[in-house]
């Protein structure tokens, strides 16, 4: 295929904002209080648009006769390359406020730089997705630095689960040989250049939210390959079950 | 003044069809009628988040995930705005949560019903939102004016639930032999207890006197239970489903249908506490709210370090 | 346990178009400033409503009694003299 390349690294992007969106749905009802509740629905409601219009670029770019659903619905585990971070069960708020804050400074650095893109779509989409995680980080910034400086009991959860999701910061920023091949083109982004003003902006929160940054963490990584933890067939399972138990229904 | 005078006044504002605002004056037996009445309101909205949400997770397309997860969070939004509108009565968010989780206040019965199948979505946006916006069109009209204000919006929102309801049945009930008998089980499972959802019969509904008086309500629970069934059954007709009452037909002289009556027994069961799900859906709030106390005493504890309000 | 806290209350005013007025739109609870301008955002522009926000917080508020009606507005309804159409000009006169 010709586009392979760049369907490959679509399809990482998509399943990274799907994962997410999809874990931060399952909060929906649940929220520690009825704003927040509205609050991450919105994040999720972004992600998800972000995955589908991602999805729908990506199977335009595979001209195979694949639709957005076939692509979010009817792939396997090892196909999917969203990050580790992504998949994480949510756990406490403070593990869904971290998960989400490491992607969110992530996701700002890289679509800043993915706006200048020369894949127009990818740029728009850059420019789109953006200004959405801006919001999103000033949101979990916000949280960070509450239930960071809030009660005792509050700063230890999130300490905790700062140590616990640190292994898969890494995993962010790899790439494949395809990947590497974009960023030559200029179409994709090289996560190597915006490791640092990731590092920054963690830092300065984290100083603000008083935590301590976890040091000497063996990381994981894999999931540019399609290795995940196991929280991500379960995941699939629920999410691809009805779509795929009637294989020749419209919905 | 006296309280005969002040209660003269507050009839006639009601006999001009002014609104009430939260500082006149009201009879108390008012008062507590709207409380009972917006908090059961917006505990329903939220209680209402939980069927439909089991489903977020496992909505067959993308398209499907963000409508429904947009619908529930919407749910959430109406909860708020009618939380907000009773708070006008001098009741706080705090107390109004612990009334539901205490079993003090009640919810709409419907919420207790299990979500067994997709065509649940459909079935619920269709006839529990279509029930639910022929009671809130009718209390944009409402007596108290925060409570009209917050159903104005509300309706405004509601506008895309409905419809989103009917085209999950319309593209089932146009699909496979297998998506048919799914959604029109659903319609089966749901039909009688969306009749139920505009109460028990005017006679009796012990409410409903004193609610149209004060003109908090403009119509009684048997006139909008059957302006529900005249417009449902084309609905119903036009994709191919049938309604599931044996005695509903068409009655000339009335220029409406005559229809079957829903259960009262399993009716009055549920809001006693005997609904299939009654038990899990007060332990999922009991469980949000527990689980998010931390975190709402350590913005508390944050906000009185920073002193951030009017610093 | 520390008592159930909810986040103070705060009224919402969005303004829908660059140049008009804020106008109030409803409440939410927030612990703080930040949170409060951040729900409100959450809850009341997800259609598109706002170009600004403005949150205050709710007993903040100073406001008038029903009993004021009389002290405080009627005696405006005699200032006739106040409104153009008070005035009589000669016909054919425009831009006035
Ligand atoms: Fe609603
Ligand atoms: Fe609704």
């Amino acid at each position: 295929m010709k586009n392979e390349g760049l369907f490959n690294y679509l399809l990482r992007l998509a399943d990274t904002n799907l994962i997410l969106g999809h874990r931060l749905s399952e909060w929906c009802g649940h929220a520690p209080y009825l704003e927040e509740d509205i609050a991450m629905a919105n994040i999720a409601l972004d992600m998800i648009g972000q995955a589908n219009a991602l999805f729908q670029y990506a199977a335009k770019t595979e001209a195979k006769g694949r639709t957005e659903d076939d692509l979010a619905y009817m792939r396997n585990e090892r196909e999917f390359v969203n990050t580790l971070l992504s998949e994480q069960p949510n756990g406490d708020f403070a593990m869904t406020i971290v998960r989400q804050f490491l992607s969110d400074v992530f996701d700002f650095h890289f679509y800043e730089s993915l706006k200048s893109s020369k894949d127009e779509m990818l740029s728009a989409l850059a420019v789109k997705g953006h200004k959405e995680v801006t919001y999103h980080l000033r949101h979990t910034t916000a949280w960070m630095e509450r239930l960071g400086d809030g009660t005792e009991e509050s700063h230890s959860r999130l300490q905790k689960a700062l140590n616990e999701l640190w292994c898969y910061t890494d995993d962010l920023f790899e790439l494949n040989e395809g990947d590497k091949r974009l960023v030559k083109e200029g179409i994709a982004v090289d996560p190597a250049s915006i490791q640092n003003a990731w590092i920054k902006t963690v830092d300065d929160v984290l100083a603000k939210a008083k935590l301590v940054k976890p040091a000497g963490v063996w990381q994981q990584k894999g999931s540019r390959e399609g290795i995940h933890s196991e929280h991500l067939g379960f995941l699939l399972a629920e999410m691809q079950h009805l779509h795929r138990a009637y294989p020749q229904a419209q919905w | 003044m006296d309280t005969n005078q002040l209660e003269q006044n507050f009839d006639a504002k009601l006999a001009r069809n002014e609104s009430i605002e939260p500082k006149d004056w009201m009879p108390d037996n008012y008062r507590k009628h709207l409380i009972r009445q917006i908090s059961q309101h917006a505990h329903s909205e939220i209680v209402g988040m939980l069927p439909e949400g089991n489903w977020i997770t496992r909505a067959p397309s993308l398209r499907r995930k963000m409508v429904l997860l947009a619908k529930v969070q919407d749910e959430g939004g109406h909860g708020l705005y009618l939380y907000s509108a009773a708070e006008t009565l001098n009741i706080s968010r705090e107390e109004l949560i612990d009334q539901l989780l205490t079993g003090k206040a009640k919810y709409s019965s419907i919420f207790n019903y299990p979500s067994l199948t997709w065509a649940d979505i459909g079935a619920i946006g269709w006839l529990v939102d279509g029930a639910a916006i022929m009671n809130q069109v009718m209390l944009q009209r409402t007596s108290y004016g925060p409570y009209a204000r917050a159903m104005v919006r509300i309706c405004k929102e509601e506008s895309f639930h409905q419809r989103q309801g009917y085209e999950i049945m319309t593209v089932l009930a146009k699909g496979t032999a297998e998506q048919k008998a799914m959604a029109q089980d659903a319609l089966n499972r749901w039909w009688w207890p969306s009749l139920m959802m505009f109460g028990p019969p005017d006679e009796k509904s012990p409410n409903t006197a004193n609610a149209i008086k004060w003109k908090i309500k403009r119509e009684t629970n048997d006139e909008l239970r059957q302006k529900f069934v005249n417009q449902t059954f084309p609905q119903a007709d036009i994709i191919g489903l049938k309604l599931p009452d044996p005695d509903l037909k068409w009655n000339e002289s009335k220029g409406g249908f005559d229809f079957g009556t829903p259960n009262w027994e399993e009716f009055y069961n549920i809001i006693a506490g005997n609904g299939p799900c009654n038990k899990a859906r007060i332990s999922a709030r009991t469980k949000a709210h527990n689980e998010g106390a931390w975190v709402r005493e350590a913005a508390n504890a944050y906000a009185e370090k920073k002193k951030a309000v009017l610093a | 346990m520390a008592q159930d806290n909810q986040g103070m209350l705060w009224e919402v005013f969005i303004q829908t178009k660059p140049g008009q007025p804020h106008r109030h739109c409803g409440s939410v609870h927030g612990h703080d400033r930040e949170l409060a301008l951040q729900n409100a955002r959450d809850v009341y522009t997800r259609r598109n409503e706002g170009t600004n926000l403005w949150v205050v917080p709710s007993n903040l508020i100073v406001a008038s009694s029903p009993e004021d009606i009389g002290p405080f507005f009627e005696p405006a309804n005699d200032k006739v003299y106040r409104h153009p159409t008070f005035y009589t000009i000669p016909e054919g006169i425009t831009h006035m």
